[in-house]
């Protein structure tokens, strides 16, 4: 089976995050008021072939806790869509921070 | 046999050769090893040095902590060696996670390229043995990601266990504690953002950093003969 898995790498409550602030900060100049609460994340997206579903989330949370998130700063979901089911059935997500 | 330190270089590692200058200005050896190496039989210390290691891609030191040299390091560091890690090579260490914690991105939201005076806390690690405790150094710094981080718990250890050996006089990064250098519980790994190795020379600006690359060499098992 394969999985097209996507995960969302975004940064813990009180870690710095210059990116969402420099935004925000730009916004009232842009002319969109009532934004606030900006933060960027990271959204990291492949292909996972494995026996079944399980097997491929075992793997994908594995590969998101040693490697692609660091917990100590950020917090991490992992969802996973079959491909040949993609259309018919939803998608599965699981939080992994 | 001359005292011989490894000095370990990735992919956008750019600061390798400054310390290399900087441990044979002070009468040792040293040589570049490279991500791909696995072994560092001969070496007596291990230095990463600093740059951007894969490019900081993902986050920085997060690919380079894969590296075939980072399991020798490793065990280098688990037979009792000598290892620092300057700058870039304090986060591949965190994400090696041979030392606790990580480094964020500064509380100012500025790259900082500057000089930081650094107070000595603790003379009891690899870096600073010989230095003398409240010695104040002045070492320039360069990083974003500079701004260290941890638990609670890791914090209160770090103190508990007199495991915060630099610490910032004026912080420059938002970093808990003032910390600009940590060490692990051997003693005998430690990371710091500034770059003492660019403060070894007064040519440079200040020699303030050699009395911690002889820190490291005098664990190394150096006897030393300045070579200028």
């Amino acid at each position: 089976m394969i999985f097209d898995v996507t995960v969302e790498v975004s940064l813990r409550p009180g870690i710095a995050d210059p990116q969402g602030a420099t935004i925000e900060r730009a916004l009232p100049a842009l002319g969109f008021g009532g934004v606030s609460g900006v933060s960027v994340g990271k959204s990291i997206r492949f292909q996972v072939e494995a026996v079944d579903r399980p097997t491929a989330a075992t793997l994908v949370d594995d590969l998101c806790h040693r490697f692609l998130s660091n917990p100590v700063i950020e917090d991490s979901t992992v969802t996973l869509v079959e491909r040949d089911a993609a259309t018919s059935s939803g998608a599965v997500s699981a939080g992994v921070g | 046999m001359a005292t011989k330190v490894a000095v370990v270089s990735f992919p956008g590692t750019n600061c390798e050769m400054d310390v290399v200058e900087s441990i044979r200005f002070l009468g040792a050896d040293a040589e570049v090893v490279f991500h791909d190496h696995s072994v560092l039989d001969g070496f007596d210390a291990v230095v990463i040095a600093g740059g951007f290691a894969h490019g900081d891609y993902l986050r920085p030191g997060a690919i380079a902590r894969f590296s075939p040299i980072m399991a020798a390091v490793s065990n280098f560091a688990a037979d009792g060696g000598p290892v620092v890690g300057i700058c870039n090579g304090f986060q591949v260490l965190t994400e090696a996670q041979l030392l606790p914690g990580a480094l964020q991105k500064n509380a100012g939201l500025k790259f900082r390229c500057e000089w930081a005076e650094l107070r000595v806390d603790s003379t009891d690690s690899v870096l600073t043995s010989q230095a003398h405790a409240g010695q104040v150094l002045r070492i320039p710094i360069n990083h974003f990601e500079g701004n260290y981080t941890c638990s609670p718990e890791t914090l209160a250890q770090l103190q508990d266990q007199d495991r915060i050996v630099l610490r910032y006089v004026q912080n420059p990064n938002g970093s808990i504690d003032d910390i600009a250098g940590i060490c692990n519980e051997g003693r005998n790994v430690v990371g710091l953002m500034p770059h003492p190795e660019r403060a070894s020379n007064e040519l440079l600006g200040s020699a303030d950093g050699a009395v911690l690359m002889r820190s490291i060499l005098s664990a190394a098992g150096a006897s030393l003969t300045p070579s200028h």
